[in-house]
């Protein structure tokens, strides 16, 4: 799930000399009373592939209309390349938008609606031919270019929404829920081929999802929202397994959560006293932890090791019944219940094709983890 | 918003006004002035008034009076309360011929619907006029329809129809059919087949399916067809005045009457408000049956 | 619905259904090739009516005029009902929103009379002699109503984000309703100015009250000679008319049919 890049270390916001290419301000913007962006600030670099991530409502697909300039924000400002973008009409901005639905033309062929914003830009009538073909053959698209958008299929479509906000070579490219309208398999196809075409155009994307899997995939940085704002701003792996809040955690990827007082040990590590009579958990935190504040102990279900035999020499051990098996082909989810009847999930490798069923229903098993494989939130 | 924009919205806007809303003031105020001041030919003219006590003036002078007379006139009594006859009964026979049609056309092969509903709007787009005046020569006495009866035996002499209500309510249900056809077959098409066929699953037959599935959920459709029929004929003048007789009493007819026989406009234009008050109430009830339906549709 | 069980009844009820609505059309398109006067007695095929009535200047005179107030107010109400429509579904909210939905939904249910009396005062009013041009304004007003609503409920389905990505990709907005909202919207527009058409060329109530002693129309002429009763000459002008009506209908179905198969993807 998290994308490992093989060459050069691409971080420029580590870099404090490299400028952001897009800066939000203190940006706010309201619906009459219902407030869809608060006091948001957020800086996206130049060739970053920025996610924007979360549920529907959490302002994300607003955030996105500002940049494109379909919507003025109520307060703040938007910055592109050193200049406030708030008052520049959606036909003058540097900014390109992928729509969800594509939005192509239907009543013109897929050549014309590529050449659609380069007739309407200061580029010369006789290079637009060379520009189409560019973005044709970027796209695979060269044998459909006379045909009309709905002689094509969905894949196809999407390439051509694509090439089309492409075309005019925009500083930013906006992309809302790109992958949205295909179905599962092509969708994995597709999220590589945007970051192949995003790496050799240099374009910076800003995308907007609500599938984490295609966050992560994708993105250089993810941004979690949620109700107008932006809880966690990191790279994939940083968001999966250092997520700074409970929302972060639960939103992204399978999560069990434990409830307690904390213990600060000379170490660095935490004592997390969940439940009277059981053995606290040992943990780390990256946040300023306070002794004896209510904390919750966050850990993921593939983090999380059964066996029959009490394990030694490791941090965590806990005993635990198993409920619930779910298969699920490469892996299996055992649904376990903890000696103080909370619910708890672990996760297994399914590594030989026929398993003897070594765990089954009501079996007494040993959960164990290291004092490093979950994360204590303050909250 | 920028100035195009605004253009967009004032040159539609001004028409309607110009062309709507002030010729209605007009009515409005032509029914309100005396008759004896305004008896023809009376000129309305648009007055500016420079003071408020011109205003109270010119107030004071409207009154009434046009409508009490209406309301002392049985003419206008009679006719208001039979065109709200004719036009609930001919609602009424529309919906009994137009249903059938309409569930016939839902349950008809898919590939005929599109040639059906065209031949169900093409008399629609056939002059009005000529449509009633075909019966014309159907219904009179030598017609048509006489003489096929007296071929048949049914009947000895002419039926004598032309010339009476009986021949208005044929032809407003001839001209409205479409009316209450189209909405009845929209509502009745959308319909999920499996309804009527889990119906019968639980133990319906064929007919209490109907009569416990069908119609119940085509009743949008039948209101808002009985509305296209009903709005619309209570204030028909083509039709009673070609098909019906002098006894025909309907508001459009005694309107039109009124203004180009009598030449009394300001009682003319009260009856216009009065037909007007009348409409008013089922324009209303039919938008809140369609609005009702787009929010369940949505 | 369920096709499957497409029964006698159904069949019964569609037969006497659409007799009743063609029968007597076509009688009096039959009636109008018969070589007696007298309109109810068959007396032998001639189409001697269709040639007296091509030499009936009065009826000749009054077509002129109808289609010339046809053409005029279908045009202007095509644009004006065009633009309600559009300021109806894109502009939100503004000073007398609610105002202007009423006066585009009133002229439709509102009856003939009343909005021929309301425009013929009006005209008396403001002096403006009566002819033509108080006709042409008369139909323009309560036909570019139908076309709004035509134009409005094509464009309550189209997706606004073809026009927002027109729009991304530099156009004005005028440029992106010309270049991109138009040719979609394109076949609604036709059909409204096809009603509009109709309905002028239909009107009787509200012609009769605006019209002039020059400006007679031929609803008008037809209407005062049926009065008198069943003619053959009418019979012929009254098939004319229906075949007419009949080959524009069609024809323009047939050919937005195949617009629509071109275009099924016009989301």
């Amino acid at each position: 799930m998290i994308k490992q890049q093989a060459h050069t270390i691409f971080e420029p916001w580590l870099n404090p000399t490299e400028k952001p290419i897009i800066q939000f301000k203190n940006v706010t913007k309201r619906f009459g009373d219902y407030t869809a962006i608060e006091n948001l600030s957020l800086d996206i670099y130049s060739k970053e592939f920025f996610a924007l991530l979360g549920p529907s409502g959490c302002g994300k697909t607003t955030l996105m209309r500002l940049l494109a300039g379909f919507e003025a924000p109520s307060e703040g400002k938007i910055i592109l390349d050193n200049i406030d973008i708030v008052n520049v009409p959606p036909n003058m901005r540097e900014v390109n938008m992928m729509f969800q639905s594509y939005a192509l033309f239907p009543h013109l062929n897929v050549y014309d609606n590529i050449a659609f914003g380069l007739r309407r830009s200061t580029m010369n009538k006789a290079d637009i031919p060379d520009r189409v073909e560019e973005m044709l053959r970027l796209t695979q698209l060269v044998p459909l270019a006379k045909r009309k958008p709905h002689q094509i299929s969905g894949g196809q479509r999407q390439r051509v929404a694509l090439a089309r906000s492409l075309a005019k070579a925009p500083k930013l490219l906006l992309l809302d829920e790109p992958l949205g309208a295909l179905d599962k398999k092509l969708r994995h196809e597709t999220q590589f081929e945007l970051m192949d075409i995003q790496e050799k155009t240099g374009t910076t994307f800003v995308i907007v999802t609500h599938d984490q899997e295609e966050a992560m995939t994708v993105a250089s940085r993810v941004a979690v929202m949620d109700e107008g704002k932006i809880v966690q701003v990191a790279t994939p792996d940083r968001i999966y397994e250092t997520p700074n809040s409970i929302y972060v955690a639960d939103f992204i990827g399978d999560v069990n959560f434990i409830k307690g007082k904390s213990q600060i040990l000379e170490d660095n590590k935490i004592l997390v006293n969940w439940a009277e009579g059981q053995q606290p958990i040992i943990g780390t935190s990256e946040d300023r932890i306070d002794n004896g504040a209510d904390i919750t102990f966050a850990i993921r279900p593939e983090k999380v090791t059964i066996s029959f035999e009490e394990p030694l020499d490791i941090a965590n051990v806990f005993k635990g019944k198993i409920l619930d098996i779910a298969y699920l082909g490469n892996i299996s989810t055992y649904h376990l219940e903890l000696p103080t009847g909370q619910n708890f999930k672990a996760q297994a490798t399914n590594t030989h094709r026929i398993e003897r069923r070594t765990y089954t229903w009501n079996d007494e098993v040993w959960l164990s983890w290291t004092d490093t494989a979950g994360v204590i939130l303050s909250e | 918003m920028n100035l195009s924009r605004k253009l967009l919205i004032l040159v539609p806007y001004s028409w309607l006004v110009v062309l709507f809303l002030i010729p209605f003031g007009i009515v409005l105020k032509i029914s309100l002035s005396d008759i004896a001041l305004s008896i023809p030919p009376y000129t309305p003219k648009l007055e500016i008034f420079s003071s408020s006590a011109e205003w109270l003036q010119y107030f004071m002078a409207l009154d009434l009076e046009n409508f009490i007379f209406l309301s002392e006139d049985r003419l206008y009594y009679v006719a208001y309360l039979s065109s709200l006859k004719i036009a609930s009964i001919s609602t009424l026979i529309t919906l009994l011929i137009g249903y059938p049609i309409a569930y016939g056309m839902a349950k008809s092969p898919e590939h005929w619907r599109p040639t059906l509903i065209m031949m169900v709007i093409l008399p629609f787009w056939t002059s009005f006029l000529i449509r009633i005046y075909a019966w014309m020569g159907l219904l009179s006495n030598e017609g048509l329809l006489n003489q096929f009866l007296i071929w048949t035996g049914i009947i000895d002499g002419p039926l004598i129809i032309l010339n009476t209500n009986w021949a208005v309510y044929i032809g407003i249900v001839y001209a409205y059919l479409p009316f209450m056809i189209l909405p009845i077959y929209a509502s009745l098409e959308k319909m999920d087949v499996s309804l009527v066929e889990a119906a019968e699953d639980l133990g319906c037959s064929a007919t209490s399916a109907f009569w416990l599935i069908t119609a119940p959920l085509s009743k949008p459709g039948i209101i808002a067809g009985c509305f296209l029929v009903f709005i619309p004929a209570l204030g028909e003048f083509v039709i009673p005045s070609l098909l019906g007789g002098s006894d025909t009493m309907m508001i459009g007819k005694v309107l039109w009457e009124e203004f180009f026989s009598n030449r009394d406009w300001p009682v003319a234009s009260s009856v216009a408000i009065i037909l007007l008050l009348l409409l008013i109430i089922p324009i209303i009830l039919f938008q809140r049956n369609e609005h009702k339906q787009r929010e369940v549709e949505r | 619905m369920n096709q499957s069980r497409f029964s006698w009844f159904n069949a019964t009820s569609l037969t006497f259904g659409f007799a009743f609505l063609y029968l007597p059309m076509l009688i009096l398109v039959i009636y109008s090739f018969n070589e007696s006067r007298l309109v109810t007695v068959w007396a032998g095929f001639s189409t001697k009516w269709y040639g007296k009535l091509l030499q009936n200047d009065a009826f000749l005179d009054a077509a002129w005029v109808t289609l010339n107030v046809g053409i005029w107010s279908s045009t202007i109400a095509t644009v004006l009902g065009t633009m309600a429509a559009y300021v109806m579904v894109r502009s939100g909210r503004f000073l007398g929103r609610e105002l202007f939905s009423g006066m585009i939904y009133a002229p439709l249910v509102m009856p003939e009379v009343i909005t021929g009396l309301a425009l013929l005062l009006f005209f008396l009013a403001i002096g403006l002699d009566r002819g033509m041009v108080t006709i042409i304004l008369a139909h323009t007003t309560f036909s570019m109503c139908y076309v709004s609503v035509v134009v409005t409920s094509r464009l309550i389905t189209f997706d606004q984000s073809l026009e927002d990505a027109a729009l991304d990709l530099g156009c004005t907005p005028f440029d992106a309703f010309r270049s991109v909202t138009l040719p979609i919207i394109a076949p609604a527009v036709i059909s409204g100015w096809l009603l509009a058409f109709t309905l002028s060329l239909d009107d009787l109530v509200i012609a009769s009250f605006t019209s002039g002693p020059s400006s007679t129309t031929l609803p008008i002429k037809v209407y005062s000679a049926v009065r008198m009763g069943v003619s053959p000459e009418i019979n012929a002008l009254s098939t004319l008319m229906i075949g007419v009506v009949t080959a524009g209908v069609v024809a323009f179905s047939l050919a937005s049919r195949k617009i629509m198969i071109n275009r099924k993807s016009d989301f």
